[in-house]
């Protein structure tokens, strides 16, 4: 056991675990963030992205040990009030369908149009490749991405 | 917030309209804490409700509250099953609250998500509910206003006497509305009025799942809980033989680890107690992490089991053997076996007239044999399931698709009864079949039972994955005979499968053809199955489309004239009494997508291929566009018609029906679970394939046929026809014909 302390969602927090605990389970299991999913644990499904000084992580391979000043945001982070542009744009097209994978989807796109605010298809398919949906709702998400990217 | 007590008449006419019944809510204090927000939820709470009937009550200020008594796994009935209430009840949508109701069968009826049958089966009972309450809110405004009661009318949550020029909104006449005595009849809107039914909602939960909002069964929490995961058997055919768990209780945080045996000897299984591991190694532990290290530390050892023979009660009453053979089973044997059992005459399942004959005299004779693998249902949540039991009572809190399945087992396991034991219905992060198998809720309440504490159990995705009740394997032969002018005069199906046949004999062509066979076989297994998305459906229709594609051209015929030629014999003078559709409804949505996709207009580069079904009550047919890029094939466009009769959320049946084709389009392309020695070969999304965002459709239309046909399953249909249509533009763009699924085999996976 170390103790760690982190920059979540602009607030302070510090967390007494193993070093080895992915950064998923200390945000599920320690400060009870459960927007961030687990779907593979191994850096293949994309349910688990949050962003890392703004950049699209997958949390459940990142153990907490190699976090120290960088800035953490999950899901619930995102905005205030559930209004940024893409979580608005999720809801005009009305994307989800289990939602399961979607925290993940969004964290995705976020971090994608923070660093390309146009992306064309080729690179939203890119950035958005390692995100699976098993219910399939990647057109919708693919036409959201493009709403967000409008609304700046 | 009050609980009135209902009357007697209250409950008979709920029982006798075989609704559920009407009794005291159960509950209301822990419901409320997981309200659904909705634009309703802005507006003031009430500071009273009253409860009409078992699925709503309306506050002092208007809001109605209505319980979606169907588990959510994705096809939005938390949306479209409300929809049905409010449409009757005559309320304005933005006042709709969204519960979800608690497992309670005299209540809510039979809660399921299964057959594409959610709004199928709640289409008149939803709608009775929200019109008796209706009619309870009129009465009271008549006998308040002293009024006649045909005199009054409703619009958007207000009642009107129009006469008198008096109106009161639902809230103010629902104290009065809850002492009237249920009407034991009331009439239900035509189709025509509808205001809200037909109309697209929004997902009344796409606010809490953009935002991160915990609802699904992994995510539930509880003061005190302890986190447990499973430890099963490496391979199909091994059972439990001993641990050594001295290492792994020191560890940091473990509490404790246990051997579970998940149903009572000589317990009768129904169906859905399907489970390859029913003795296995659960750890509990404080944290998901140290579990999880725990797991990988744990040192067991496993012995082959012996071969069994169970009956199996079936959910409709019927009683089935089964034989669990020992033994580790590999893809490579189960291929061989199927090629001998294919090659041995099956049983006959249908014959029309003189097949024997008609192949003897036949001028060509076409044979084609299609095969598919198993399929791991691999839902996005991994099993889960929370349970805390105290003595003889247990709190459970699960995604599951048929909690009424697995609630006798549950009482059988733990030793309590039935009635001791509440369940909540969490949000299902997918479930395709695969939750409807319940045995991880047994295990996760066995585990609290024993260590007496809250609970959740956690798969891991590599527990999942290999845990079984997978999509069979399957394999089906076609032969078709053509005299010498190319009219098809015969067509003979040999089906079967391990450890199912997925023949349905009495579908299409069945009953377009003069001279018709099918026979079916298929051979044990000590591997799980279980329903995935339309079962057997989801083979079968990939087999007979490509098929008829492949006679068709042989005919020199279009492919859609082809279809629709046979389904003008089925119509018009169909052979045999048994067939099982509607060839005018399947011509229709054949029809309606030659018409939307402009069937006859070629584009260069662009190959096409079509696909029918008919499945679950609902029709679907699908043309599909390809292009080849690097010798990649990519879905460009995907058109469909759909008949499900009245489409209640058109826009969400939109989202479902472009799931479907996608998910289709996934796993006809990369969908595989193969064996070794027992041990399912992929664990994890490395191994296992499935589409991405770059491999989807580039774009999806949807059409519906409009009818006034009451509704039927749109989960399901859509899935099955998308594999025909993916074979036939596959050969169209390669001048290859694929019959064996996957059909691009071996690939890199992204990630
Ligand atoms: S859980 Fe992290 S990528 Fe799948
Ligand atoms: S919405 Fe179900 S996995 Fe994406």
């Amino acid at each position: 056991m170390a103790i760690f302390n982190l920059s979540i969602n602009g607030k302070k927090q510090q967390i007494d675990t193993d070093p080895d605990t992915p950064l998923l389970w200390v945000l599920r299991d320690h400060f009870n963030l459960k927007g961030t999913k687990y779907g593979c644990g191994i850096a293949q499904c994309g349910a688990c992205t949050v962003h890392v000084d703004g950049v699209a992580m997958r949390s459940c391979s990142l153990p907490i040990s190699a976090i120290s000043e960088q800035k953490i945001k999950t899901i619930e982070g995102l905005s205030e009030t559930g209004d940024h542009p893409v979580q608005k744009a999720w809801l005009s097209h009305d994307v989800p369908q289990c939602g399961y994978c979607q925290a993940g989807q969004i964290m995705s796109a976020a971090a994608l149009l923070e660093n390309n605010p146009n992306p064309n298809d080729g690179e939203i398919d890119a950035a958005m490749n390692g995100n699976i949906c098993r219910c399939g709702t990647y057109l919708r998400i693919k036409a959201a991405i493009k709403t967000a990217a409008k609304m700046g | 917030m009050s609980i009135i007590k209902t009357s007697i008449a209250r409950r008979s006419f709920l029982k006798s309209s075989a609704l559920t019944g009407g009794g005291l809510m159960l509950g209301f204090s822990w419901l409320a804490s997981c309200q659904t927000k909705t634009e309703a939820e802005i507006l003031a709470m009430p500071k009273e409700w009253f409860e009409i009937n078992s699925y709503l009550k309306i506050g002092d200020n208007g809001v109605v509250t209505i319980y979606t008594p169907n588990p959510e796994f994705g096809q939005n009935v938390r949306t479209s099953m409300p929809m049905l209430v409010a449409e009757e009840l005559d309320i304005d949508w933005k006042k709709v609250v969204v519960e979800q109701a608690p497992y309670h069968p005299k209540n809510f009826g039979f809660q399921f998500t299964g057959g594409s049958r959610g709004i199928m089966s709640r289409w008149e009972p939803l709608r009775m509910a929200g019109a008796s309450a209706r009619q309870m809110l009129c009465t009271a405004a008549a006998e308040t206003w002293k009024v006649p009661l045909e005199e009054i009318t409703t619009e958007a949550g207000t009642l009107f006497h129009k006469p008198t020029n008096q109106s009161a909104g639902y809230g103010e006449m629902a104290s009065a509305a809850v002492g009237v005595p249920v009407p034991t009849e009331v009439k239900l809107k035509d189709i025509k009025d509808f205001k809200i039914i037909g109309t697209s909602k929004k997902n009344v939960d796409a606010q809490d799942i953009v935002t991160g909002k915990s609802m699904f069964g992994m995510d539930y929490q509880k003061e005190g809980m302890l986190i447990a995961m499973i430890v099963h058997p490496p391979a199909f055919g091994m059972t439990l033989k001993s641990v050594d768990d001295t290492e792994v209780k020191t560890m940091s945080g473990i509490k404790d680890i246990i051997t579970i045996k998940s149903y009572p000897k000589d317990y009768q299984k129904g169906s859905f107690d399907a489970n390859a591991f029913p003795e296995i190694l659960a750890i509990v532990g404080n944290s998901t992490w140290q579990v999880m290290k725990a797991k990988k530390q744990l040192k067991v050892e496993w012995k082959p089991i012996t071969a069994s023979t169970e009956t199996i009660l079936g959910f409709r009453g019927d009683k089935q053997t089964k034989h669990i053979p020992a033994g580790l089973e590999s893809t490579d044997k189960h291929r061989s076996q199927m090629e001998i059992l294919a090659a041995k005459p099956g049983k006959v399942v249908r014959k029309d007239g003189d097949p024997t004959s008609a192949f003897k005299n036949a001028a060509k004779i076409i044979e084609r044999t299609y095969e598919a693998p198993f399929l791991a249902h691999n839902c996005m949540e991994p099993l889960n399931a929370f349970a805390d039991v105290r003595g003889d009572r247990a709190q459970i809190a699960a995604p599951i698709q048929i909690p009424g399945f697995v609630m006798p087992t549950l009482a059988a396991s733990l030793g309590i009864p039935v009635e001791n034991i509440e369940m909540e219905l969490t949000r299902m992060g997918g479930g395709f079949g695969r939750k409807a198998y319940g045995h991880y809720v047994i295990e996760a309440a066995l585990i609290s039972q024993k260590i007496n504490a809250p609970v959740k159990l956690i798969y891991t995705r590599e527990d999942d994955m290999t845990n079984g009740i997978y999509r069979p394997t399957y394999q089906a032969t076609y032969r078709a005979a053509l005299d010498s002018d190319n009219n098809l005069t015969a067509l003979h199906v040999k089906a079967g499968g391990i450890p199912e046949s997925p023949l349905f004999a009495n579908r299409f062509p069945a009953g377009a053809l003069d001279n018709y066979l099918a026979e079916e076989w298929s051979a044990d297994s000590n591997i799980t199955i279980g329903a995935f998305r339309a079962p057997r459906s989801n083979f079968m229709a990939g087999a007979e489309q490509s098929f008829l594609d492949e006679v068709a051209e042989a005919t020199g015929k279009d492919p859609i004239d082809f279809r629709l030629d046979l389904l003008k014999r089925a119509k018009e003078n169909p052979v045999g009494e048994k067939n099982d559709y509607d060839a005018a409804r399947y011509a229709g949505v054949l029809e309606l997508v030659r018409e939307k996709a402009d069937w006859g207009k070629s584009q260069s580069g662009v190959h096409r291929g079509v696909s029918a079904y008919f499945c679950h009550n609902t029709y679907a047919a699908h043309i599909l566009d390809m292009t080849m890029e690097e010798g990649k094939p990519i879905v460009q466009k995907v058109c469909c018609a759909i008949d499900c009769g009245v489409v209640v959320n058109p826009d969400a049946a939109i989202n479902m029906a472009e799931g479907a084709i996608t998910d289709g389009v996934g796993n006809a392309f990369f969908g595989e679970m193969t064996f070794k020695e027992g041990v399912p070969e992929k664990n994890n999304f490395h191994q296992y394939r499935m589409i991405r965002m770059g491999e989807a459709p580039k774009a999806i239309e949807v059409h519906f046929v409009e009818n006034k046909i009451n509704p039927t399953g749109m989960g399901e249909p859509p899935f099955p026809p998308i594999f025909g249509a993916v074979a036939n533009a596959l050969y169209k763009a390669t001048g290859e014909r694929r019959y064996r699924q996957p059909f691009l085999g071996e690939e890199n996976v992204l990630g």
